[in-house]
This record gives structure tokens, sequence and C-alpha cells, in this order.
């Protein structure tokens, strides 16, 4: 008998709620490679996805494994994989068609420490940049953070969502702390979980353009076999999805691209916020490391001092306007990184010109303790 | 009997729609896709139950012009989107269309697992022993002494021998033809959409623009001569790959085994997940 999960309290790694919160969210196809410190995912999609009459394959590399998750979200089911840092590398090709083609998959990146092979079992965020901009050519996307083993369920879900919702493959990425961590955790009951799918056409399939612009930019997605037989490819095409290279179709097709997930900045872009009110020195965190961040930030508010914290769980698109007007409102930003400086980059390219950004990084493998962000919160 | 050719194009080409074709005149591209097209009247599938994958190249072109559910994916990767496809919903007849360079070489390593998993795709590897679109590079099949623009001289690799690579790799069943052999090639594609398990049909076909003209037959009819003259039909034993401009090769059917495939193979499992 297949266990009745839904409402259960358990104790789960970041990695496995992952697995449930995916499949929460109505992902039915996983395809990967084993790799530190991801495999977990692989491992329990193994034997989930059967039991909910899903399909999990191993596949050869991880070039396969997304294209096997492209393919399978082209034949109308929701699909993800899982990697770390050299698979990711791996990935971007097909990442690119996914963007290019608008096929919705959700892809985790568990970080570990690089470039190359790197540091396997060691917590590090080296892979922010190139989530925004590891594959080839213009092109928008969106990337999620972690930082706790019930945001491993959650943001999944918000992945998968916004995923279908804009037609766009969507980032996760995650760290060594985060997808190891064993936390206890209660799956919501399946009735508490909003999911939201692609909108399939409306029309008869011979008024049927897949790639036809519309109010929000996304368009309507059918899936292979439902009799809206169409063309896809990686080649610019125009609106009925062929190639083209008419100088006014290639210019229509990328700003789409970009105006549809510029509409949608206001669900897109997450953050959570924490005693921001009166804030004079505000920390900028993601990932495990603002869990450490919300630590450190209650110990500087114990001796007085007025801190508060911006946990990104949107990477991209960067949630400028709000990290703006926080700015516009404290003294300092502090921006602590597992890695040599990537988003303390974006913090300094919105900074409005009146806040110091302060930047701590770690480079060496170890997490960043909420003390030694304490520390260099009274340093300022 | 397959309808009249006139017939067959408008019912299964997009020809409205994405004609003229970008492939050279003379190319046997053209021989692939009649032969696939009378392949699929016969078996009398549903166009809306027809994928038809692609990777890049001149063969990647291939899908555009007809009108199943058709995906032009990444070099190399066509065997992979089709696996997701066809695990995704079973009920699809996937077919992919690949070239020697596509398949076996940026490609090489999806194929043989492909064929060592043994799904139910169908994989046509258009064999023209050169990079035609990009302008006449060596690829895994150009022979040993043949010319192509990055080896000037001679070339000093030796060929893969695709269908024989896929026997080994495991496939259910694998043939090659040629685009001489136009109607033995329809029936060879025929049995391989219809075999249950991973299919491989190598269909040797001319480049005379980027590799005859290098190899002292530069138009169709030479090339095409030349598949007349050295292929030879597989009777008993073993196979003589096609690695040699001097020698004859064999075509027809190299293997054609039962086995399992792996959306039976896995239905098992998801029974086991369930404990049943």
């Amino acid at each position: 008998m297949v266990p009745e999960l839904n409402g259960k309290k358990l104790l789960l790694q970041g990695n496995e709620a992952m697995v449930e919160g995916a499949i929460a969210a109505g992902c039915r196809f996983y395809a990967g490679y084993p790799i530190t410190p991801a495999s977990e995912i692989s491992e329990r999609m193994s034997y989930r996805l059967p039991q909910v009459d899903g399909t999990f394959i191993q596949m050869e590399d991880e070039i396969s494994s997304l294209g096997a998750v492209i393919g399978a979200s082209l034949a109308g089911v929701k699909s993800m994989t899982a990697t770390s840092g050299p698979g990711f590398s791996l990935m971007q090709e097909n990442l690119g068609y996914a963007c290019m083609t608008e096929v919705p998959c959700v892809i985790v990146n568990v970080m570990r420490g690089g470039p190359s092979t790197g540091l396997p079992t060691s917590p590090a965020q080296g892979d922010v940049m190139q989530a925004r901009w590891g594959t080839h050519g213009d092109h928008p996307i969106i990337v999620l953070s972690v930082a706790s083993v019930s945001e491993c369920f959650s943001i999944i879900v918000t992945a998968f969502n916004l995923s279908e919702k804009y037609r766009v493959p969507v980032i996760v990425l995650s760290d060594e702390v985060v997808a190891h961590s064993r936390e206890t955790f209660t799956i919501p009951p399946a009735d508490s979980i909003e999911v939201v799918d692609r909108i399939a056409p409306n029309v008869p399939p011979e008024w049927y353009k897949p790639y036809e612009d519309n109010s929000r930019g996304v368009p309507t997605m059918s899936s292979m076999g439902d009799g809206y037989r169409h063309h896809v490819t990686g080649l610019v095409h125009d609106a009925d999805g062929f190639p083209t290279d008419k100088p006014e179709d290639i210019e229509a097709f990328t700003k789409r691209q970009f105006k549809k997930i510029t509409n949608g900045f206001f669900e897109i872009q997450i953050t959570k916020k924490f005693n921001l009110e009166d804030a004079e020195i505000v920390v900028i965190a993601y990932g495990s490391v603002a869990r450490s961040a919300r630590h450190a930030v209650a110990m500087a508010r114990a001796q007085g001092i007025k801190a508060g914290l911006i946990q990104l769980v949107t990477i991209f698109p960067f949630p400028k306007n709000t990290v703006v007007n926080v700015m516009r409102q404290c003294k300092a930003v502090l921006v602590p990184e597992m890695n040599m400086g990537q988003i303390s980059r974006e913090v300094k390219r919105v900074n409005p010109g009146t806040t110091e950004v302060f930047k701590y990084n770690r480079i060496d493998g170890q997490l960043i303790t909420p003390q030694e962000i304490f520390e260099e919160i009274q340093k300022i | 009997m397959p309808k009249g050719m006139t017939e067959l194009r408008h019912k299964y080409l997009r020809h409205h729609k994405k004609f003229p074709h970008v492939w050279c005149s003379g190319c046997g591209n053209g021989i692939v896709l009649g032969a696939l097209i009378r392949a699929i009247e016969r078996l009398k599938l549903k166009k809306d139950d027809i994928v038809l994958a692609s990777g890049i190249g001149c063969s990647g072109r291939m899908p555009t012009y007809v009108d199943f559910n058709t995906v032009h994916t990444t070099h190399g990767r066509a065997l992979t989107f089709a696996t997701g496809i066809k695990l995704a919903k079973p009920s699809l007849n996937v077919i992919a269309v690949m070239g020697d360079g596509d398949a076996t070489a940026i490609g090489g390593n999806h194929f043989i697992h492909a064929a060592r998993r043994n799904l139910d795709l169908t994989a046509i590897i258009i064999n023209n022993q050169i990079y035609g679109m990009t302008g006449g590079q060596a690829s895994p099949t150009t022979p040993y002494g043949a010319n192509s623009t990055t080896s000037s001289f001679s070339n000093i690799e030796h060929a893969f021998s695709i269908a024989e690579l896929a026997v080994a790799a495991g496939a259910s069943f694998v043939a090659r033809g040629t685009v001489y052999h136009a109607a033995q090639l329809d029936k060879l594609i025929e049995k391989g959409i219809r075999k249950n398990g991973f299919s491989v049909v190598e269909i040797m076909s001319n480049c005379h623009v980027q590799f005859g003209r290098r190899n002292n037959m530069g138009d169709p009819v030479t090339m095409l001569n030349w598949f007349k003259e050295h292929a030879i039909s597989k009777v008993n034993g073993s196979s003589i790959p096609p690695d040699s401009l001097d020698d004859n090769f064999t075509i027809g059917i190299l293997a054609d085994v039962d086995k399992p495939d792996y959306i039976a193979e896995y239905q098992k499992i998801r029974q086991m997940a369930k404990g049943k």
C-alpha cells in the first residue's frame, strides 16, 4: 500500500522534502543523474513517483536528463530534474532550449563549491550568476532559493506554479546545508496547496498558434497527442512555431519573453521581511545563510542594534523594488554569501546611492553561522 | 499499396507552409522522408499520434516539413527528448531522425544508452558520412582515407559502424538500407516503427555536395550508383559495415529480437511500488 503522507509529521532532509513538494505540485516525471549533494532527490523520486503513477528515469548524464524532462513536459506531464554545479553546467544547453521553446520545467541545483568538481560535499552559493546567465543568449529566467526543509517543500510548489503559469524553466537553488539538514515537517493537506496548471488552447486546432502573443505574453500550451499538431524548435520562431529570420518576428519574440516575466513581477519576486520597520542595518541573504541571518538579527536586536533582514526567496528576476525601498530607509546593508560576492553585486547595482553596502563572504566550504553575521553587524 | 504521391504529399506535408525546403537538389533526405511517409501510411497511424523528433543538421530540418507533432531539439539530443515524450505519453509513436554526426558524435552516448534501455522508440539515422550543413567536415562515419574539409589530405580516423554499434548496444531491431533501395527502405522503417522496443534504421544517403564532390562522386547519380554497386543483401552470418569507399557493405535486417520494452518493465515497477 502507498503510505498517505498528507498531514503527516515527518523527519525529512531538505532533499526529501523537495520530492514531496514536487509530487504535491503535480510533478509526475523526473529524470536525473547521480551527483552529490543532490542524489537523495533522485533516490526518493525513484520510489515515490511509481507509487503515484509517475515515471522516474535515471539518464546517462545531465544533458539527457534535462532533454527528457523537456520532452515529458511537451507531452503534458509536469517534470523536474535535480543536480549540482557540474551537472548544472551540462544542463545549460537544454536550459536554453526550454527558455526558447517556453517549456515549463523545474531544475533544482543543490550548490557545491566550484568551479569544476570543486567541493562536492561542502556548502556554497557559487552558482547564482550561472543560474541567471549560464545559458547563452538573452533570456529571462526565474531563480528561487530555499532556506529550510519546509521551504524545500513550499518553494518547489511555487517553482512549479510559476513555471506552468509563465511557461519558463524555473531554477531552485539549494545548498548543502539545507539539502542534508533533517527537520520535522508536517506535509500540508493536499487541498491546502494551491496548484497551477498551464492553460491549454481552447480554439479549434486549425486556429492554434503555439507562440501567439496575448495580454499576458504567455501563449496557451497544448500537449503532444491532443490534436494541436505543431512544430517546436530551438531556432527563433514565429507565432506558428516555425523558424524565422524576419527581424520584426525576432524582436517581437525576444521582447515577449521579457514582457511576460516583467508583467508578473508582483507575484514572481518573493521576499520575506524581518524587523525592517525601524531597521538601520539590513541584512540581505538567501538560502541557508538567510536562516543564520535571521538568528543574527535577533541577536543584534537583543543588544539594542536596529537590525533587519530581507530574505530573497526569488533571486531572479532580482527583487529590485523591495530592496531599493528598504535601502532608502536604512543606513547600511550587509550581504553575507557563500561565494565571492554575487548577489552583493546586484545589491550594489540597484543601490539608490544613499546606503553603504557591506559584504561578508565565505568560500572555504564552511557555512556562515549566526555569530559571524552578528559580529559583522556589530562592526558596521 | 500507398496512395499516389500527390495525395500523400497533401496528407502528410506542411506543403502550403514550409516549402521549398532547405535541402540541396538531389539530396537523399527527401527519399528518406518519402519512405517514412509511405511507411506511416501503410501503418495507418493517426498524425496526432506521431511525434517526429530531430537534432541539428540537415536531417534536423525534416520535422519542419511534416504534419505531425514535431520537435527540433538540440544537437545530438533528439533521443533524450524522445525518451521523455514516450515515457510521459506511451500511446504516442515516437520517431527520432538524426544524422551520423548528430547520432554518433555529439549524441553517441544517448544513442547507445537508448539502445541499452530498450524504450519503444524508432531511431532513423541518415548516414551521409559527413557534416553537410556546416560545410563538409569529417564525421564519425567518414571512411578512412576519404577527404573532407577537416581532413583535407586524408581521413586518418576509422568509421563507426552505426548499425553494428546499435546491435552491440542492445537495440531490439536494427536494419540498414540505402536511399537507392527506396522500396526496401519503406519496409525497414515500417518494421522499425512496428517493433516494440528500441529500433534503429541506418540509411546510407548521398551528400554529393559536401562528401561526393571531395571524393570523386560529385553528383547524386554517381553516389546512388555507388550504393547500388556496393550494397549487398545480408543473408547469414556477420554484416559488413559501410566503412570503406572500396568495399561492399550489407543492407537488410541485422537484428530482430524480442525482449520486454522499458514501458512494460516500468509498469511492473509501479505495481511493486504500490505493494501489489
